[in-house]
């Protein structure tokens, strides 16, 4: 723990780790040169299942990080609605860490329908009449996902019908730094601003921040962002002060449903895993998790999610990639030109007749 | 209350009320884009899904002219003093001078555009604390330190005519920095997650190497007597060829995310680009051994250069705006399972 390196995993020593720009890591800060006896990795289970899109994580976040207003395009100070929905923070910023998106979704209804009567008349005879009649396996099925959707939407708050043939449903998330196990803007950064912190997160050293804006274009989800009129760029920390006290983060803290999740990581993602299971075998078969996998392109996020649509229908990139697992058949091919530059102007003199 | 999210794939769409977010491309005809060489790729219809039509990566932050500038400069300045160093080796003192200006004057440039672009200038020696290959930038700092202070030194003591000796060591080092330098721009612009760049990380060196040479090699026929310009001459017409050839590939092999190069502003950039290089390319073959046709085919294969690099530079920033060419070619390695790794979603 003495020794802070603000080295990229791929910089880090004779020790031979395997996975260094790519892959599952195990131990993400003890690659980053802390000693074994550091913190436990730490991150966010957002389970977008359960937020009902207050944005008090927004505005704890703004309070304890003291982020200037900005607008939904990102313009600082300027007060502005977005004219999409209630989202007027638009997306992840210098700004704004915490970002919480508002989709409205419709549907037709082709589900066999219960029948409504009287209160407590179809605890008796469940009222659905599926299309296919005396076929028992698909009898039993449909009523079995009815009574799943009843017992559903006691408690889901996104379960709503406005019409006989249409239903509308909010898909809600707060979307947040990934504090990725392979991170783009910490890879790029050249003045080791960027750096792992013991508790395995990625956060800026805004005093050593010269705003070149690398890793702005490093990100694969597009999170950091650079403050125009400051140079610097800015974003989530994991309230690294708070944690650093052994406080949660203020947005986890702020969270009235618990759908911003703080805690070690392998146990969040152990509670998602089992959430997931509990959603599918409640038929909610839209559910997801998002970054859970050690196994995708930036070897999993710190800060994963549990989505119940396609990533891109929350913003997010479907297959993100860190953008250095290329690098090495880059800097091949950058050699190999350069090499090429040489050989060319060599052949260019001698090929020429003297004066 | 039924249904809600309970069926499998859900059929939910986004609502009718509101900005939608289901977006189709269309199918784009080129026109005046490809000219008759090579087809390019049409785009299908492709449907895909967005936050409200929003960006999904960060638009990168990098102003223009300072960043298309610097890999102009850098590449020119590269080129040249590897042609220098080899001029100074065989005797060609004329060649050699042009060539150590043109590196000294811009290297000098390169540092005073890369530090402009900062968003905190006063900071640029922080880019000196650490040294990190997976950084391009950082190792580019390291490149352009030793090659600026090399081909600077060498350019003042050639304009003041002392140590002559010290003159060819100079140029010697600069011309070990000079190809790194004009060709690791290539993979700094594709190491980000900017969809057009990124895509094409193997061929931007390439691209970036020819520029560099066809931009150093035209610099130096301008101010080089045509008798002494031969070696010139063969790399400004070596170099357009790597250029317009790599950058061919970069337009057409990289499906949606080639679109940009052929779009809008930065589509009539490259259009530009590319006719100038040929053109002058060309007119250096024919007419480089005149006086008046080396100045001409210099000055078009060095715009031709400066065009290809904001070009470039641009069809990048395009290719962060619309959603589309970070979803669909996700989605596409996706369904075609062409990814050595998992799928980022666990269901």
């Amino acid at each position: 723990m003495t020794s802070v390196s603000s080295a990229s995993p791929g910089l880090s020593g004779i020790r031979d780790v395997k996975n260094r720009l790519f892959g599952p890591l195990p131990d993400v800060a003890e690659e980053a040169g802390y000693e074994p006896d550091h913190p436990k990795r730490v991150g966010f289970f957002t389970d977008t299942s359960v937020c009902i899109g207050c944005k008090a994580c927004e505005v704890a976040c703004k309070e304890w990080n003291t982020l200037p207003m900005d607008d939904s395009h990102g313009k600082r100070d300027a007060l502005g609605l977005s004219g999409m929905s209630y989202d007027n923070t638009g997306q992840l910023g210098a700004n704004s860490w915490r970002h919480v998106a508002f989709i409205e979704q419709s549907r037709a209804v082709d589900l066999p329908m219960p029948t409504f009567g009287r209160p407590g008349d179809d605890r008796h005879d469940h009222g659905p009449s599926p299309a296919t009649a005396g076929d028992d396996v698909s009898l039993a099925n449909a009523q079995q996902s009815v009574l799943n959707a009843e017992a559903l939407s006691e408690f889901d708050p996104q379960t709503g019908q406005t019409g006989a043939d249409k239903q509308i449903r909010w898909l809600m998330s707060s979307d947040v730094c990934k504090h990725c196990t392979h991170a783009g803007c910490l890879d790029v950064c050249p003045t080791g601003a960027l750096f792992r912190t013991e508790f395995g997160t990625v956060v800026v050293q805004g005093d050593i921040c010269n705003g070149c804006g690398y890793c702005v274009a490093a990100c694969p989800y597009g999170v950091i962002d650079q403050r125009k009129d400051d140079g610097r760029v800015f974003k989530c920390t994991m309230c690294y002060d708070r944690l650093t006290d052994g406080l949660m983060p203020a947005c986890a803290t702020a969270c009235p449903t618990q759908s911003i999740q703080f805690g070690d990581l392998d146990e969040l993602q152990e509670r998602a895993d089992a959430r997931l299971a509990t959603l599918k075998a409640q038929g909610v078969e839209t559910a997801r998790l998002y970054g859970r996998d050690e196994n995708d392109g930036v070897g999993g996020d710190g800060a994963f999610f549990l989505l119940l649509d396609e990533p891109e229908v929350y913003g997010l990139p479907p297959d993100p990639i860190v953008t250095t697992r290329d690098l090495p058949a880059m800097w091949k091919a950058a050699g190999k030109a350069a090499v090429m530059m040489v050989g060319v102007a060599v052949t260019a003199v001698l090929g020429s007749r003297r004066r | 209350m039924t249904g809600g999210i309970t069926s499998p794939g859900a059929g939910w769409r986004q609502a009718d009320r509101g900005p939608a977010t289901q977006h189709t491309t269309k199918k784009r005809r080129k026109r005046g884009g490809g000219r008759s060489r090579g087809e390019i790729a049409m785009v299908d219809d492709v449907e895909f899904t967005s936050y409200y039509g929003r960006q999904i990566v960060k638009t990168p932050v990098w102003k223009s002219p300072d960043v298309p500038l610097y890999l102009f400069l850098g590449g020119a300045a590269g080129s040249s003093s590897i042609l220098a160093a080899i001029a100074d080796l065989t005797d060609r003192p004329n060649l050699t001078r042009v060539g150590r200006y043109t590196a000294g004057a811009g290297s000098i440039l390169s540092v005073v555009a890369l530090v402009h672009d900062l968003g905190r200038p006063e900071r640029f020696l922080h880019m000196l604390r650490v040294l990190k290959p997976t950084s391009p930038l950082s190792v580019g700092t390291y490149i352009l330190s030793p090659f600026s202070a090399a081909a600077g030194a060498t350019a003042a003591v050639e304009l003041l005519g002392w140590f002559p000796r010290l003159k060819r060591f100079g140029g010697v080092v600069s011309a070990i920095f000079g190809g790194p330098l004009a060709t690791y721009t290539g993979v700094l612009l594709a190491n980000t997650a900017v969809p057009s760049w990124h895509a094409a990380h193997t061929q931007l060196p390439y691209v970036f190497g020819g520029s560099a040479m066809a931009a150093g090699g035209g610099i130096s026929m301008v101010f080089v007597p045509v008798d002494e310009g031969g070696p010139a001459r063969k790399m400004a017409v070596a170099g357009a060829a790597i250029e317009l050839a790599a950058m061919h590939k970069v337009e057409t092999d990289h499906g949606i995310v080639s679109e940009p190069f052929h779009e809008g502003r930065p589509g009539k950039l490259i259009q530009a680009a590319k006719t100038a290089t040929a053109v002058g390319a060309g007119l250096t073959v024919v007419a480089g051994r005149t006086r008046l046709g080396a100045i001409a085919s210099g000055t078009l294969l060095a715009a031709g250069s400066l065009l290809t690099r904001f070009g470039v530079f641009e069809a990048g920033i395009a290719s962060t705006k619309d959603p589309k060419y970070v979803v669909v070619p996700q989605r596409e390695r996706l369904e075609a399972g062409t990814n050595e790794h998992a799928s980022t979603v666990t269901r």
